[in-house]
């Protein structure tokens, strides 16, 4: 079985989604979760529709029904996941709360995660400051998890101890049932059951069930919690490490998970090392030990190593173990350095000059008003695209322009358009959504001035360490102390893409022979790699990522094909393929197993496992790192191995996750008297105002919940598409979905103009009327859903008013990653106003839903009003 | 010719007789489109590539003839696509061809409101000297308690996601040793 929620694969990933296909042909059964019937949905065994912003309420139903029906699958739950261990006396749920978790802090509004540890607090390393973690995108750096948690836990294997994380799991969810399903998301009961007893009857030994996700999922002010919502689901089913299962996110950019691994992030280094925070990691020691916490199980107890091969890869011969490797050279954060902040102090005035580098935020991000108003507002700006974007042309064609908030003569920031070269104008690897790495060659040269990334900014670093040779300031130390030799080739002195992966490879300093494994990697600088996981990449000296030995000469997991990191592995956490005794769980699902002959770790994949731990191994006393993980331990980046069902740390706003409204939604939380996320991330800024939610007043104003998404022919903000004349033709404008009901309700014609407004702006669109949006009932009242693209900007082929416009900035806590995929506005008919009139309609529907100054509903909410099942205690 | 051949060069009847049956072959050749040859037959070079758009990660074969893209396929060696591509990867000829590529730099000046024209080599030198004066001007050696800073909060960037794994790691290493912390990409989106 393959469940697609908060994804349009069959659009948005069509190449990909072949394989649901395939599978389906094989007997698979495919259900699509979706606000809006799409493609994905035309071919799925079963579509539910789905009120956005509440896939919690939906997947807590799920996990509601495996857990009272006793349907999950009891031996993997047991040795492989946290649902055995126990948890502090002092932890309260959600069900005690009024929707909150023991530990929370009204004045900073964030949780101390001290109650939410397992039993035998000795063990366990007291959590970091969460206002902290909230703030540096702390939450979930490390990937998957190794957050901090002791080593030996307390466990009831029968399950049954009152504060075992399966009974703490029965608990929370028990208010998620069919009936209260229905009445959150408004699916009707019976397709609610529908989809769980599919999902529960297609898991278990013999079978396995698929999840799959896309920013549907991420772009919410619980988005973290959406996943950790299917990954408990997954888990509980015996899905993940296994063929055929797993929680599979499907990125939207070429090498978005490599942007992520290699990170151009303010918050991280590669291979998931953390970026210095000034206060918690003011020394090297103090860096190293937050990351790998002394005494702690499991793979990153090797943190050391990872970041003394990181320090010689920046700067070479001058890190030395006596200098700490020039740890002291690394800029350190002190609160969030994020995107969203960055606009707002651009508007602040606060920033002097800001590259874009193939991204396009006046279109892509939210809050494109706020983006554009910022970009006014700098000394420089730097653009480096293929196209003339809306970003580059700001001043000259935003909306502001018309409405003279933006002025050409007044506006002073100075721009260089630099065209950039294309992915077949030079070489280098993206890497894919599934963690593969492939190497592309070069094709022709770029035309005129345009030039790669690599070539930019090896030669913008070698300008400013020229200009800087004579300095004596210590403040320049690390530029020119920096290892910044990289062989050029060509008639524009390119770099070498093959010297840089080397470098992101490793190698041993003295031979410079390639390292072939992290586990290779030394901690006291006779080694030096740029980024741990990739490590294995050029291992022999063979670009790896560039194998393409032709899928139809290999097997189905096609292991010659790129590189997967880490280590080549195409499944992660692939030990729970195999029973805790190393044997398959079936020979349909046989993927890695132990040879007891041979006394190894094998299958069809590279195991996910040390080679030769036998699955009877059981660690020491007080051991810790690699060898305190058990031979049936396979989640070997976790501190007790398992998989968690129950996070005891580093999730900021739960240790389970909990249904709450979106910041802007007009329904009030049927579930908790608690409404939006108490932990989000909130930007008081007077450009960031917000469109009222219950218990607030006149939510009214705004009774229409709306929310965006791709188009086949279209690419994110529309550079790469909109200005390509086949695509341009294929997708020429903007438009808006709704149903005949809303239609009828608002005077909107089929193929005439609408326009939303919202307490940011108000766009227009062509009007499509179609049952693919369908009202919902929920919580007794009828809910109207719209869709719209958000592709279209002010440049290229074809134009249109940008849906991105309408939200405002409300963030994750985990990962600062905006809501950008529900919001609420009004809808009326024909084309919006323009200049002055434009404003004023906004200024208007401010007005109206409560005052002209921005008003933030309070983290907590204490209104008991409407909150009917959270009864007072 | 006689009348057999004359049937024979129905396109209808060799798909009904032929090899054919849904006639996207050999029956649908005409005289004229049996004489043409496929740009990817004459093509100088192939470059393997991979698809720019979405993370699936399509395999492309990126035909060259004279120096110029003449055509891009699917690989029909990727076990990840078959040699399939979606309606944007079939695009990717039409992308890296486009007449509206910028080729030229492009600059505005404070207050401009027009575009002019700028040499790319005085361009790289304009952006060094003001990306090393935002930096002086907003420098922090320390914090308030004498910890490291190290680091200067008037400089920017945004992108990461369209480039390289190479392009990413040089971009992270430059600006982490110029003290500039502010670096995002559309995974924070």
């Amino acid at each position: 079985m393959i469940v697609i929620q908060g994804s349009n694969m069959a659009e948005a990933h069509p190449v990909g989604f072949q394989w649901v296909m395939e599978a389906k042909r094989r007997g698979a059964k495919v259900f699509h979760v979706d606000p809006r019937f799409t493609r994905t949905s035309a071919v799925a065994d079963a579509y539910l529709p789905i009120r956005a912003g509440t896939d919690i309420a939906l997947l807590g139903g799920v996990i509601r029904y495996i857990l009272d029906n006793e349907l999950d699958f009891r031996e993997y739950v047991v040795a492989y996941t946290n649902a055995a261990t126990i948890v502090t006396g002092e932890y309260r749920d959600t069900e005690d709360l009024h929707g909150l978790f023991s530990g929370f802090t009204e004045e900073n509004a964030s949780y101390d995660q001290s109650s939410w540890q397992y039993e035998g607090a000795e063990q366990n390393i007291p959590p970091r400051d969460t206002e902290t973690q909230r703030e540096t995108a702390a939450g979930l750096e490390h990937e998957s998890h190794g957050a901090p948690v002791g080593g030996d836990t307390q466990r009831d294997e029968t399950l049954q101890h009152p504060r075992c994380v399966y009974q703490i799991l029965k608990r929370h969810f028990s208010r998620y049932t069919p009936q209260m399903v229905e009445r959150v998301c408004g699916i009707p009961q019976d397709k609610f059951l529908e989809l769980a007893q599919a999902w529960t009857a297609n898991s278990g030994r013999e079978r396995t069930s698929m999840l799959v996700y896309s920013v549907g999922w991420t772009q919410h002010s619980v988005g973290v919690q959406y996943i950790r919502a299917g990954a408990i689901i997954q888990l509980l089913l015996g899905n993940m490490g296994r063929p055929g299962g797993g929680v599979m996110a499907l990125r939207g950019h070429a090498s978005i998970q490599g942007s992520t691994d290699v990170p151009t992030l303010f918050n991280l280094l590669p291979g998931y090392l953390p970026m210095p925070h000034h206060a918690d990691h003011p020394t090297f020691d103090e860096w190293v030990d937050s990351i790998r916490h002394p005494g702690q199980k499991g793979f990153w107890g090797n943190a050391r190593a990872y970041g003394v091969n990181l320090l010689k890869a920046y700067w070479g011969d001058a890190a030395t173990a006596d200098n700490d490797y020039c740890y002291g050279y690394m800029p350190r954060m002190t609160g969030d350095h994020g995107t969203y902040q960055q606009v707002l102090n651009m508007i602040d005035g606060k920033i002097k000059g800001y590259f874009l580098l193939g991204q396009n935020p006046a279109v892509g991000s939210a809050h494109g008003r706020a983006q554009r108003l910022g970009m006014a507002n700098l000394d420089w700006l730097v653009v480096r695209d293929l196209f003339m974007i809306e970003s580059a042309t700001f001043w000259k064609r935003a909306p502001e322009i018309e409405t003279g908030e933006i002025v050409p003569e007044e506006c002073r920031t100075e721009v260089f358009f630099l065209p950039a070269a294309s992915h077949v104008e030079k070489e280098g690897s993206f890497t894919q959504t599934q963690r593969l790495l492939q190497w592309r060659e070069k094709a022709v040269e770029p035309p005129g001035d345009a030039r790669s990334e690599l070539w930019f900014f090896y030669h913008l670093g070698r300008i400013i360490r020229e200009r800087l040779a004579r300095s004596t300031r210590a403040r320049d130390r690390a530029l020119l102390d920096l290892a910044w030799n990289y062989p050029t080739h060509g008639p524009h002195a390119e770099p070498s893409a093959e010297s840089v992966l080397y470098e992101i490879n490793g190698y041993d300093v003295a031979s410079g022979r390639p390292l072939s494994s992290y586990t290779e990697m030394k901690d006291d600088g006779t080694t030096a790699g740029g980024c741990w996981i990739y490590t294995g990449v050029y291992a022999d000296g063979v670009n790896q990522a560039a194998r393409r030995k032709p899928g139809s000469e290999q097997s189905l997991v096609a292991l010659e094909w790129g590189w997967a990191w880490p280590s080549n592995r195409r499944i992660l956490y692939n030990r729970a393929s195999a029973d805790p005794d190393g044997r398959p769980w079936s020979e349909r699902k046989k993927y890695v197993w132990w040879d007891a002959e041979k006394a190894e770790w094998t299958g069809y994949d590279v195991p996910d496992f040390e080679k030769n731990k036998a699955p009877s191994y059981r660690p020491p006393p007080n051991s810790s790192g690699v060898a305190g993980i058990a031979g049936d331990d396979p989640f070997i980046l976790q501190g007790d191995g398992k998989g968690w069902l129950y996070a005891p740390s580093g999730v900021l706003d739960g240790p389970l996750p909990t249904h709450y409204e979106p910041v802007e939604s007009p329904v009030r939380n049927p579930l908790y008297r608690q409404q939006a996320n108490p932990a989000r991330k909130v930007y008081t800024h007077p450009v960031n105002t917000l469109n009222p939610s219950p218990p607030q007043e006149h939510s009214d104003v705004f009774p229409y919940v709306f929310t965006v998404s791709r188009l086949t022919e279209h690419h994110t903000a529309g550079a790469m598409s909109r200005n390509v004349s086949p695509l341009a033709e294929l997708q020429p404008e903007m438009f808006v979905e709704v149903s005949p009901e809303l239609a009828a309700l608002r005077g909107l014609s089929h193929l005439g103009w609408a326009h939303l407004v919202t307490s940011r702006a108000a766009v227009q669109a062509k009007v499509l009327v179609t049952d693919r949006v369908t009202p919902l009932r929920v919580d007794g009242r009828i809910i109207h859903q719209v869709w719209l693209p958000y592709h279209f900007g002010y440049e290229g082929l074809v134009t249109g008013d940008s849906a991105n416009d309408l939200f405002g900035i409300t963030l994750d806590p985990n990962v600062l990653i905006q809501e950008s995929k529900v919001g609420t506005c009004d809808v009326r008919p024909g084309r919006r106003p323009r200049g002055q009139d434009l404003l004023d309609l906004v200024v208007d529907y401010r007005r109206r839903s409560g005052d002209l100054v921005h008003r933030y509903p309070p983290m907590v909410t204490t209104d008991v009003a409407d909150s009917s099942s959270d009864q007072e205690a | 010719m006689g009348v057999r051949r004359w049937v024979e060069r129905w396109p209808l009847y060799r798909q009904l007789t032929g090899t054919d049956p849904l006639g996207r072959g050999a029956a649908a050749k005409s005289a004229r489109s049996l004489t043409l040859t496929a740009r990817t037959d004459t093509a100088d070079s192939v470059a393997r590539s991979v698809c720019p758009y979405c993370a699936v990660g399509c395999g492309q074969r990126v035909y060259v003839a004279d120096g110029q893209v003449t055509q891009i396929e699917g690989d029909p060696d990727s076990p990840i696509s078959r040699g399939r591509l979606c309606p944007k990867g079939a695009a990717s000829k039409s992308l890296v061809t486009s007449p509206l590529r910028q080729t030229t730099v492009r600059y505005r000046r404070p207050y401009g409101t027009e575009w002019e024209d700028l040499d790319l080599d005085t361009a790289m030198n304009m952006i060094a000297d003001r990306v090393l004066a935002a930096r002086d001007e907003t420098w922090e050696d320390r914090d308030d308690e004498g910890r490291p800073l190290n680091r200067t909060l008037g400089i920017s960037s945004l992108g990461g996601a369209t480039l390289d794994n190479e392009e990413n790691y040089l971009i992270k290493k430059l600006f982490t040793a110029m003290g500039a912390l502010q670096i995002e990409n559309q995974a924070r989106i």
